[in-house]
């Protein structure tokens, strides 16, 4: 009975959506493979399926590549909370990275801790700066934020190529950042070492992997927190909801505007801060290209439908699928496969009213409507908290199962976490 | 010296100006229907595949006897035919499912580009699709000769800009001189009332969504052939600035022209400031004028936008039985 009622429920109902349209993306994915060559085609869907991880590197690659992604993700996801696209968050990202650079390169008279968290803070500014200037203009100038990110995307793609040179962090050998000095990266903590292989020769092959997930990870905590819990997210949500609605209840629309673009792109510098700052030797290449981590939290976001912790997941299933997809050209096979079922999954996850409507067929309740409970959640208070308990422990659960298969220590443990904050109420 | 200069502006404008002009159209009929059509650079870059496939394919058989011009037409048409086919689940979706408009559309973007790589790497092992540029027109005959008029609109040119003026126009008839057109712009507006004198929301909304993927399809094209020579499965991101047109064009067709060639203007300066001698001569880095267009766009629409003119009921879906 209680499975059932979690279904039910308009989180267990999403859940089980996006469950669907994942398992359909994964099936246009092998009916591709099958097109193109039909005698790799199984070995290449078993690649994609498990290649994210077959040993420890490859689990510890997808946990690194998962990270700026969680991050852009939760700037898209913010920011829909409030009813807002942001699609801005490649220029955020990119000016996260050149500040937390420039900070990591320039604060050389701090001490190696203190510079690392100069410059996450000055990345998380950046982008924050970056943020709030679409939302300033869609606040006080009503101007589309849609346009405006995308305009802001490009400015700051070409002013961070102009300022990496100006500013003398131009790597001219490489055609990108110079390397940040490791003292200022940020610890692995021997994560590296943990997730790594050994290779035939016998040394150890590690991952990239480093401190920057946990705190990708405590983003998505914190953020649930601040949405689900505090008078902040509660406005921010209700702008989402119903604009009209906010104003009348004394709320203040255009701060919230502007409140919630800062803090999206807050988290996408802080996603660009972890990039560079990881020790993996990356830095910002100089060349006339949006940063695909921006665009590439969309997806992350819609799949995680809009919810912290559901963004956790979506952001390591779709970074484990791509690592399987850059494994897959042992076989031949064009990575780009990965963004078709991304895409096909997302296709697919629009249509959830066509699973919804299957789906409440089939767990039909008489008293329940889970679209109808969608619009009372912000209306009644008590209800409210009470709905948005089950609505998160069914996507939680329904969440982690999907990603469970490839768990390791630390999503575990925040899964617990959220089960015992969020789940409680809802048990009873 | 400088009316050389001037003609070579215009000449240049025009490729910029063209696509953005023909997108931001089919943009609007979408919109005006009521769909938001956030897949516009995904159904150009797919047409433009389309197209640009079908070309290498020709030019690369033994028996290419086709002459240019019906070459590119025919390639044209491919280019728009594969834009409604891929702006047809975008309509579904947005639609009859009335799911979110900016999802179905997000994916159709996501989509579009890995679709052309991977099918051209399995063909080709690489990414790019080369054609050979037949569709030049050094002058047009007779008009190229005017004086004055002759250099700037028929020199150094392409069917393609003069296909974009007749779609404006056809755009503009169709908009505000058909009942056809009164009856889209309803659906964008007030579809119950529309619904209520015995209009077919749904049907109009699919055709308004159809020719945005037509025109879209098409302006991937007309993008592709003037300013390259491979096609690398992108389009520079002009279906995104392409709706930036449209919001600052409010809508409206004669708006949209001006602000797609004020874009075009600006992106020309941005690309060609160095063959232009006096801006050339100015102290000022590349890379502000690389961003020229973008900063242009933001604070023109930062200064107009406060009233804006949006369709009333775009990017709701419509539902019969809400009041």
């Amino acid at each position: 009975m209680k499975i059932k009622r979690i279904l039910s429920s308009s989180g267990g109902m999403n859940a089980l959506s996006s469950l669907f349209a994942i398992i359909l993306g994964l099936l246009a994915g092998f009916i591709i493979l099958l097109v193109s060559n039909p005698s790799q085609a199984v070995a290449g869907f078993v690649t994609i399926l498990t290649g994210g991880f077959s040993d420890m590197f490859n689990i510890g690659q997808v946990l690194y590549y998962s990270m700026p992604i969680i991050m852009t993700g939760l700037s898209v996801g913010f920011a829909g909370k409030t009813g807002l696209f942001n699609i801005g968050a490649s220029g955020q990202f990119t000016f996260g990275m050149y500040a937390a650079v420039l900070a990591a390169v320039k604060c050389s008279f701090l001490p190696n801790p203190l510079r690392c968290a100069a410059a996450i803070i000055a990345g998380m500014l950046a982008g924050a700066i970056w943020g709030l200037i679409p939302g300033m203009l869609k606040a006080l100038r009503n101007v589309h934020e849609v346009i405006a990110c995308i305009m802001m995307n490009y400015i700051g793609m070409y002013l961070v190529n102009h300022l990496i040179r100006v500013t003398g962090i131009f790597d001219q050998l490489r055609n990108t950042t110079v390397r940040v000095p490791s003292g200022a990266n940020m610890p692995s903590l021997g994560l590296n070492n943990f997730f790594s292989t050994k290779t035939a020769q016998g040394s150890i092959r590690p991952s990239s992997l480093g401190s920057g997930i946990l705190i990708a990870i405590a983003a998505c905590i914190l953020l649930y927190i601040v949405l689900e819990k505090t008078k902040l997210g509660y406005e921010l949500k209700s702008c989402g909801f119903n604009r009209e609605a906010a104003r009348y209840a004394g709320i203040n629309e255009n701060r919230g505007i502007m409140l919630s673009m800062a803090i999206a792109g807050g988290l996408s510098g802080l996603g660009g801060a972890l990039v560079v700052l990881a020790g993996a030797g990356r830095g910002i290449s100089v060349v006339d290209v949006l940063a695909g981590e921006g665009f590439q939290g969309i997806p992350v976001a819609l799949l995680g439908l809009y919810n912290p912790i559901g963004i956790l997941f979506s952001g390591i299933l779709i970074a484990h699928l791509t690592q399987g997809g850059f494994l897959l050209q042992r076989l031949a096979f064009a990575p780009e496969i990965i963004d078709i079922i991304v895409a096909v999954i997302i296709y697919f996850s629009a249509l959830a009213l066509l699973f919804k409507n299957i789906l409440s067929y089939i767990f039909r309740d008489k008293n329940e409507s889970p679209q109808i409970e969608d619009d009372d959640e912000e209306l009644e208070d008590d209800e409210a908290s009470e709905a948005d308990e089950t609505n998160s422990l069914g996507s939680v659960e329904k969440e982690g199962e999907l990603v469970l298969v490839e768990s390791s220590l630390s999503e575990n443990k925040t899964k617990d976490n959220n089960n015992e904050t969020g789940g409680e109420p809802g048990d009873s | 010296m400088t009316l050389n200069v001037l003609i070579f502006i215009v000449q240049q404008m025009m490729f910029f100006s063209i696509p953005l002009l023909i997108v931001a159209l089919g943009g609007m009929f979408s919109e005006r229907s009521g769909v938001v059509n956030i897949a516009l650079e995904g159904i150009m870059i797919m047409g433009a595949f389309a197209g640009v496939m079908y070309i290498f394919i020709t030019q690369n058989s033994d028996s290419s006897s086709i002459s240019g011009q019906v070459l590119l037409i025919i390639a044209l048409v491919i280019a728009a035919v594969t834009g409604i086919i891929i702006a047809l689940p975008h309509g579904y979706a947005s639609i009859h499912m009335k799911s979110n408009q900016v999802i179905s559309g997000t994916a159709i973007n996501m989509l579009a580009p890995a679709f052309a790589v991977y099918v051209a790497r399995m063909i080709r092992t690489v990414q790019q699709i080369p054609f050979t540029n037949q569709f030049y027109i050094e002058s047009v005959p007779l008009l190229g000769n005017i004086p004055f008029i002759g250099p700037f609109f028929f020199q150094k040119t392409y069917i393609t800009t003069y296909l974009g003026f007749v779609v404006l126009i056809i755009s503009w008839i169709v908009l505000y001189k058909t009942p056809f057109g009164l009856r889209l712009r309803s659906c964008g507006e007030h579809p119950q009332a529309a619904d209520s004198v015995g209009i077919n929301v749904y049907k109009m909304r699919y055709i308004g969504v159809m020719i945005s993927g037509a025109l879209a399809g098409l302006g991937g094209l007309v993008f592709v052939i003037p300013t390259a020579t491979t096609f690398d499965a992108t389009v520079a991101g002009y279906g995104f600035l392409a709706l930036a047109v449209l919001i600052f064009g409010q809508w409206r067709p004669g708006r949209i022209l001006i602000a797609a060639f004020f874009f075009g203007l600006m992106k020309t300066i941005s690309v060609a400031y160095t063959s232009i001698s006096f801006l050339n001569r100015l102290p000022i880095p590349s890379a502000v004028y690389k961003m020229i267009p973008y900063l242009a766009t933001l604070i023109v629409l930062t200064f107009t936008s406060k009233n804006s003119m949006a369709p009333k009921a775009s990017g709701e879906p419509y539902d019969k039985g809400s009041r």
